[in-house]
């Protein structure tokens, strides 16, 4: 438990700058590793406490420019050897200097791993004990949860399904190892290989997600399209005081979009406020529209606001028309006020598909938000937006864990096509089997001891 | 019945099967006034199912036993009759030695050693209860009304503890091989709270040599030359019978398939729970009824009886349908079936509820090992045998259990299995079973075990001279091929013919063993002045080059392992009161009561997350003492 790890300290999404910190005894060998002075030299003695400015490079390419500062144990947070690196706070950033810190010999953070740890080191008031434990606790509970939604069951059973044909693998070369004696139809290494060149691809199928996709990471994109004054803005507070789980507020590259990140029923998400779109000559607001249509042509969901107290404007069919086939939520705001827009009526009257949810509510005083969230999880759970047809590596420890267990196939099967020993191949597709476990939680030994029980007729 | 007085020891072992010798030479051999007791003194050391020693899984306990002053190795050295060393082409961590037993042979010399063993009484006599006292056991009562007083009782007694027999409709009350069953002291232990369960094994027929036509079957050599188990000999001897291989046939199957209901296995007569991995042959057809043979393995039982051992067709049915079934099989048409093959149901513990030293939680001072512990097989008897022997010496000295842990040896993930996760069929070892494997191999057991035992009085000077020679010599050895560069106009010629890569520079002995294509045997060829030293030490030293780098891998899961496992629970700790563990894991570890926190992360029902909460609370427990000087302190952030 007391291997060095790093983790992302701040939240995920775009920020000015990001850090990443590493705890434990490797910290400032992995951090001498990494980082390199403005003139290329190597940290050799660092005052510790001290800011230094240089560079992250994986040896080959700069990554990022950084301020580091490095912090002996025992008088850091954890207790541990600390080192922070700050970054520019891009998630690509951030993701690529955590995999080059986790490559060098650290290993991922489990989430609340660097309080559990100061807590360990006596670092934390004994008071604290009752919450770390419930930090703890909560993460467990939290866990299970998520493993009955259907985005990271996918992932769950998907683990368990390759990892039953490990366990397969595995059954297959122990049964040879221990009944050297039976007359069993015994794989040849050839099959072996194959079989171990076909569960590396689907793992790595899985892995390549952490890179290509992007639910878990920059969340399920929404964009909040109407015309001005509809109500979008107070609906977007609205979100995010319901949920109370804003990780970051920074407005976009330009004033006409804003978009927050936040956690709505345990669905991360983009929210992007787009610019309240009219036509217009106006050459700056020409191109606020332009943004506005991409953030919606980007979305994976659309929540269309409609001002129910008013009548439906020219403005609001432009809209419309703007958000073409894409999926979209048709929003009645300010249900507080008199009703002019009938609910039941709108989607015929504004050609919008009849499958589209609408929702009432009032972003002033919270009515119907609960509702909206409802209507968001259908979609996303329902499987209905892109992103929830494939399974997405979401945690960087999984990602972590993957490439571990590809590693250990990948050394299985250089020992076989050398025709080297069989035991210990077989000893590194266990070790990948348990690692993808980790995953899931399910790492128990005798499934593979019962496994040969069940499929092979044995016995003296 | 009036009870009388009959002596006094240290440590007395009931029973004298392989767990029993074991149990009752250790303590003898660190010092302790010991006593054997045995039903009859010819079961001891009886072989009663295969005559064979070793095996996968079974022959690295073998070599640990050996390592730490064991009797098994050098008995089975002394009485084989056959060596092989099996999974050769499977790799070093999974080679196995197996020998084929003369059993009369194995029986006499064990009993011979148990004889002339200093401090170690063996008598015959049937223990029908224990004495406790304050939740302590002080003694054995015999049937005939003798009482010896001790300060430990080792139970070990296999498949006699209310052993039954069952062959076809038939069924008695007996032990193995027609010996009488231990019936009184099942009774008793129930009485003083020890729980009893019902396991089940059996046996093949024994078939007359004369009558068997070993022209029909595929003959099986031994391995020249011949590889000892114990750590101190270096070559046991010759080769000197062979073994035989034949198979079933769809005519076996359907004279077996048509009796079924007259096998006791599925009348619903036998309760007993039986092993897995050692069906009887009409488990095999029923559970795979595609498969058209199973393979037969005729081992001869000693040089000194016609009777051959049967391997693959233990069987609870009748002798006409086993006379049948038998005749049905090429080369055994004329069998003729000297004893039959039967099923046997007996009484044993459930060892979940022994301390990792072997020791009872419900009654203090009392040990059990061997197949009375829920396990099957020699090997595995014999090992539990040697720890709670040395256990129980312990406890009467007043030392520190004797604990392995599952990085340390096979004997550490055979008890850590029974007595932390349970089991429920009798448990057979396998190497797949040992996630440290690539370390614990046969080859270096003593260079895992030996000092250990000798540390606590048990492996003889004697054999820590010679483990301190074969482990000098394995170092200088790796050395030297370490250092030893061979000239390319050497090398090459050797590599060709290998189908090997050539080299350009001159290349280390040890650099050309790290090739898949070259093997410490073969390097001989270009390596002649090798030094004169042991087997042992040789297989290690080529062992340990030729994969350094997957066990320096293997080294550091061992470090990670042995954090949790060398963070200890105290004794007094109080599950119920931790908040945040959840009930059933609570329920769990309070029954358990683990002694580490690695055990705990293995007991079933106790998920990561308790874990992670338990260390909290250990932690805070530690911290505790010093909270004042640590309070206030966590503002450097």
């Amino acid at each position: 438990m007391y291997d060095t790890i790093a983790a992302a300290a701040t939240a995920a999404g775009e920020a000015g700058i990001g850090v990443i910190r590493i705890s434990g005894p490797d910290s400032f060998k992995i951090l001498t590793d990494v980082f390199r002075y403005k003139s290329g030299k190597k940290l050799t003695d660092p005052d510790p406490r001290r800011m230094i400015y240089g560079y992250i490079s994986d040896g080959s390419r700069i990554i990022d420019e950084a301020m580091v500062v490095y912090m002996k144990a025992p008088h850091t947070y954890t207790g541990e050897d600390v080192v922070e690196i700050q970054c520019h706070g891009s998630p690509v950033t951030l993701r690529q200097i955590l995999s080059l810190v986790l490559e060098r010999g650290a290993g991922p953070a489990d989430r609340g791993e660097f309080t559990k740890r100061a807590f360990l080191n006596g670092r934390i008031d004994l008071s604290q004990a009752e919450a770390v434990i419930d930090v703890v606790r909560a993460r467990s509970q939290a866990g299970s949860a998520a493993a009955v939604s259907q985005l990271s069951g996918r992932l769950s059973s998907r683990i368990s399904s390759i990892r039953h044909e490990m366990a397969d693998l595995v059954s297959e070369i122990a049964v040879r190892i221990e009944y050297p004696d039976e007359d069993l139809e015994e794989m040849g290494n050839g099959d072996i290989i194959s079989a171990i060149d076909r569960i590396h691809g689907e793992i790595k199928a899985m892995a390549d997600t952490a890179s290509t996709g992007r639910v878990f990471r920059d969340g399920c994109r929404i964009a909040l399209a109407g015309r001005p004054n509809t109500g979008k803005s107070s609906l977007m507070n609205a979100l995010l005081r319901e949920e109370r789980a804003i990780v970051t507020d920074i407005p976009g590259t330009t004033r006409d979009t804003i978009e927050e990140y936040a956690d709505l029923g345990g669905i991360p998400v983009k929210i992007t406020d787009t610019a309240g779109i009219r036509e217009s000559g106006d050459q700056i607001e020409r191109i606020g529209i332009e943004k506005s249509r991409g953030a919606i042509d980007s979305s994976d969901i659309v929540i269309l606001m409609l001002d129910s107290s008013g009548d439906l404007m020219e403005e609001d069919r432009e809209v419309i028309s703007m958000i073409g086939e894409r999926r979209c939520i048709a929003v009645l705001n300010k249900s507080d006020l008199p009703r002019k827009l009938d609910p039941a009526g709108i989607l015929a009257e504004t050609g919008l598909a009849e499958s589209t949810p609408v929702v009432e509510i009032s972003a002033i005083n919270g009515d119907g938000i609960k509702d909206l969230i409802e209507e968001i999880k259908k979609i996303v759970y329902g499987g209905q937006v892109s992103m929830s047809q494939d399974i997405m590596v979401a945690d960087a420890r999984h990602e972590e864990l993957m490439k571990e267990s590809m590693k250990s196939l990948s050394d299985a099967k250089n020992m076989l096509s050398h025709g080297e020993a069989l035991d210990f191949a077989e000893s590194d597709i266990r070790s990948a089997w348990m690692t993808l476990g980790e995953i899931t939680g399910e790492s128990v030994n005798d499934d593979i001891v019962n496994e040969i029980f069940s499929r092979f007729c044995l016995g003296k | 019945m009036d009870l009388y007085e009959m002596g006094n020891y240290d440590v007395i072992v009931v029973g004298a099967g392989h767990a029993g010798c074991e149990a009752a030479l250790a303590p003898a051999r660190m010092g302790l006034k010991t006593l054997m007791l045995s039903i009859t003194l010819e079961a001891v050391a009886m072989m009663p199912c295969n005559p064979s020693i070793g095996g996968t899984g079974k022959g690295h306990l073998v070599r640990e036993i050996d390592a730490l002053g064991g009797e098994m190795g050098v008995n089975i050295d002394k009485t084989f009759l056959q060596s092989r060393m099996l999974n050769t082409a499977k790799g070093p961590a999974v080679h196995s030695l197996r020998a084929q037993a003369d059993k009369r042979r194995y029986h006499e010399e064990m009993k011979k050693t148990i004889e002339r063993t200093p401090n170690l009484d063996l008598k015959q006599a049937e223990v029908v209860d224990i004495i406790v006292e304050d939740g302590r056991v002080g003694g054995i009562v015999t049937r005939t009304g003798a009482v010896y007083r001790s300060r430990t009782v080792i139970i070990a007694t296999g498949t006699f503890l209310a052993g039954k027999i069952f062959i076809g409709e038939s069924s008695f009350m007996s032990g193995p091989n027609g010996m009488a069953p231990s019936l009184q002291l099942s009774e008793n232990l129930k009485k003083h709270g020890i729980p009893l369960r019902r396991f089940k094994t059996g046996t093949p027929a024994r078939v007359k040599a004369s009558s068997i036509d070993y022209s029909r079957m595929q003959v099986q050599h031994g391995d020249e030359p011949t590889v000892p188990f114990s750590f101190m000999n270096e070559s046991p001897g010759e080769n000197q019978i062979d073994c035989w291989l034949t198979y079933t046939n769809e005519k076996t199957h359907e004279i077996i398939r048509d009796n079924f209901e007259r096998s006791a296995l599925f009348t619903g007569e036998i309760v007993g729970t039986g092993p897995r991995y050692c069906p009887s042959i009409e488990t095999k057809i029923a559970r795979f009824p595609d498969r058209k043979r199973h393979q037969l393995f005729i081992e001869p039982e000693g040089l000194s009886t016609e009777e051959m051992y049967i391997q693959g067709m233990s069987s609870s049915l009748p002798e006409d349908v086993q006379r049948d079934f038998y005749h049905s099989i090429a080369g055994l048409e004329k069998a003729e079936i000297m004893r039959p093959a039967y099923a046997i149901e007996y009484d044993c513990i459930n060892p979940l509820d022994l301390k990792t030293s072997l020791e009872s939680r419900i009654i203090e001072n009392l040990f059990f090992a061997g197949q009375t512990n829920g396990s099957s097989g020699y090997e595995e008897a014999a090992a539990q045998g040697i720890m709670a022997g040395i256990n129980a010496a312990q406890k009467v000295k007043g030392e520190e259990p004797f604990v392995l842990d599952r990085s340390e040896a096979y004997i550490g993930v055979l008890i850590d299995d029974l007595v932390t996760k349970g089991t429920n069929e009798p448990y057979r070892m396998m190497t797949s079973r040992a996630e440290y494997r690539l370390t614990l191999r046969q080859d270096n057991a003593c260079d895992r075990l030996t000092e250990k035992s000798y540390k606590i009085g048990l492996a003889t000077e004697e054999r820590y001279q010679r483990w301190l020679q074969i482990k000098s010599d394995t170092e200088k050895e790796m050395k030297r091929l370490k250092d030893t560069k061979i000239k390319p106009e050497i090398v090459n010629p050797f590599l060709a013919s290998l189908g090997s890569a050539e080299v350009n520079e001159s290349v280390s002995l040890a650099e050309l063993l790290r090739r898949p294509e070259v093997n410490y045997d073969n390097l001989a060829e270009i390596d002649t002045d090798r030094p004169d030293i042991s087997y042992h030490s040789k297989v290690q030293a080529a062992v340990n080059i030729k994969y350094e780098g997957y066990i320096k891998k293997q080294m550091r899961q061992i470090e990670k392992f042995k954090r949790l496992e060398n963070r200890k629970i105290p004794a007094d700790i109080d599950y119920m009161s931790l908040e945040g563990i959840r009930n059933e894991a609570k329920e769990k570890l309070e029954a358990r009561r683990p002694d580490s926190v690695g055990q705990a992360s293995r007991i079933s029902g106790v998920s990561p997350a308790d874990i992670n909460v338990l260390l909290i609370y250990l932690e805070r427990m530690k911290y505790a003492g010093k909270s004042s000087e640590n309070s206030g302190d966590n503002s450097d952030e």
